[in-house]
């Protein structure tokens, strides 16, 4: 595989650049695969590189419907963090943060890592106390959060609503500094590249139909490219995973729901962190084009159409005027939906089902984006050995059974509302 | 927009209407000896499917009662609608 440096780059110019090597190879189908990763997205294509790199494990596919990136991977407002509470949540995102800050040395792909800090807004005493305990949980896992007063946080964001005559006044606010955001689109080119370069197989425009399950043992896969033979089978499909259990006969903890992202036109400089309204659900950054990225709510009924709708998306913009009134005079650039798994206490699965040598990994609500790198990390280790690692074995299927849930957010299993 | 026809009140925007959720799902029923797989699959499993799906929506800017509504979940199209103790086909 040809090496990203400043040299190619100079190298590549004198020839017009028409000799850069293919990034990732368009391969047929083999008969029979190790492992078989449905699923080209972040998850499934970080899986199959650490599947390669950690396990030595290189008889891989990756199967995708479509292209590799274009659903969710290509369709979130790139926002990394790992400001959670519960332990099981707080190591997993703090072991992807590692992942984060190396990617793109580990992968020879600039993913433009961006760790311009994230600020959650209090707009309540209670909810300055609800942060500051959060603040200290994140603390006593090793990560970095710092409670703002009113004064600091308006020195980083003056551009907020700090009026004195404003519905949801600004009492201080919770920052991770070390959150960031990335290139979403270059973390999936990235880890393509590296996985192809290492003997896994993308498959594009291959579309799974069914699954050979003999006497509880996966056996293969059936898809529109004909029948592949598989040890093992990873499922990395958020957003249809539905789709795919009915085909296994499985029920699951999830809803498939529709959420919409918005940019604005590009402006000058102005936001140089991600800022969360406390108030309601609606957050912001400024990307590299100076576009402000923005998202908030569900639509809010179940949905597998990847276009929004209007009332949910003017909910929302209310919302980010509210917190930044300048968002009124931008104009529109576009806006875009993506479906998303809903699980019932809003933490993903990562884990192994009923079925041998079918692993499953989904239930990834609004934070699918910066879990990449731990997802594919931990999910390649429970398929390569075949049991969970410590860091997610909180994300078993069966905590709804047991009640050993992790409700973040303590909202239940209206999982449109959360 | 959404536009969904309450039984009681007539066709109107998605704007007056809250989401219930599947309508399909069914409560263990009373006095009766329950399960633990049974109350979880009640609480948390979820068809989920692509297409037909049968919903609870809560007409709450409106006559406030509950109304069941058959919708497509790729394309939106709602089938028809009924009320919250009319039998489903």
């Amino acid at each position: 595989m040809q090496k990203y440096s400043v040299f190619s780059l100079i190298k590549n110019a004198f020839s017009d650049h028409q000799n850069w090597e293919v990034a990732w190879k368009d391969p047929t189908p083999k008969k029979e695969y190790d492992v078989i990763i449905i699923g080209g997205g972040g998850h499934g294509l970080a899986t199959a590189y650490y599947l390669a790199k950690e396990h030595n494990i290189t008889n891989v596919a990756i199967i995708e419907k479509g292209w590799i990136g274009g659903g969710n991977v290509g369709r979130n407002t790139t926002i990394i963090r790992s400001n959670y509470m519960h332990d099981d949540n707080a190591l997993f995102s703090e072991f992807g943060m590692d992942l984060w800050r190396k990617m793109s040395q580990d992968l020879n792909y600039n993913v433009m890592f961006s760790p311009r800090g994230i600020i959650n807004l209090a707009h309540s005493d209670a909810q300055m106390n609800a942060y500051s305990r959060r603040g200290n949980s994140m603390r006593l896992n090793g990560i970095d959060a710092v409670l703002l007063s009113r004064e600091e946080v308006q020195k980083r964001i003056p551009m907020a609503d700090f009026s004195d005559n404003v519905r949801f006044p600004i009492f201080g606010g919770l920052m991770q500094p070390s959150a960031g955001t990335a290139r979403h689109d270059a973390v999936a080119w990235g880890y393509a590249r590296q996985a192809d370069s290492m003997g896994v197989d993308i498959i594009q425009n291959c579309e799974v139909t069914g699954f050979d399950v003999t006497n509880g043992k996966i056996v293969g896969v059936r898809t529109s490219r004909g029948d592949i033979k598989a040890k093992k089978v990873g499922l990395c499909v958020a957003g249809s995973t539905n789709i795919l259990a009915e085909m296994l006969n499985m029920t699951l903890p999830i809803e498939t729901h529709l959420l919409q992202a918005c940019v604005s036109e590009p402006v000058k400089p102005l936001l140089d962190h991600v800022v969360t309204f406390g108030a309601g659900h609606f957050y912001c950054s400024q990307s590299d084009k100076g576009e402000m990225v923005m998202g908030g709510d569900l639509d809010g009924y179940n949905s597998y159409s990847q276009r929004g709708n209007l009332p949910t998306l003017q909910h929302v913009l209310t919302e980010g005027i509210a917190m930044f009134p300048f968002l009124s005079k931008l104009k529109m650039l576009r806006t875009w939906g993506g479906i998303m798994d809903m699980s019932m206490d809003g933490s993903p699965i990562i884990d192994k089902t009923h079925i041998d040598g079918l692993y499953l990994n989904c239930g990834w609500c609004y934070g699918g984006f910066k879990a990449t790198p731990a997802s594919g990390w931990t999910f390649a280790h429970t398929i390569a050995q075949d049991r969970v690692h410590e860091l997610n074995a909180g994300y078993s299927l069966n905590r709804f059974n047991t009640g050993d849930l992790i409700d973040e957010k303590g909202l239940g299993t209206k999982t449109w509302i959360s | 927009m959404l536009y969904i026809f309450c039984p009681h009140c007539g066709s109107r925007s998605q704007n007056e209407f809250a989401y219930g959720g599947d309508a399909t799902v069914k409560r263990p029923e009373l006095n009766k000896e329950v399960s633990d797989q049974e109350w979880d699959n009640f609480v948390y499993l979820r068809k989920s499917p692509r297409g037909k799906h049968l919903e609870l929506w809560h007409h709450i800017s409106g006559c406030r009662q509950w109304i069941k509504v058959e919708r497509d979940t790729s394309t939106h199209e709602i089938f028809k609608t009924y009320k919250a103790d009319e039998l489903t086909e």
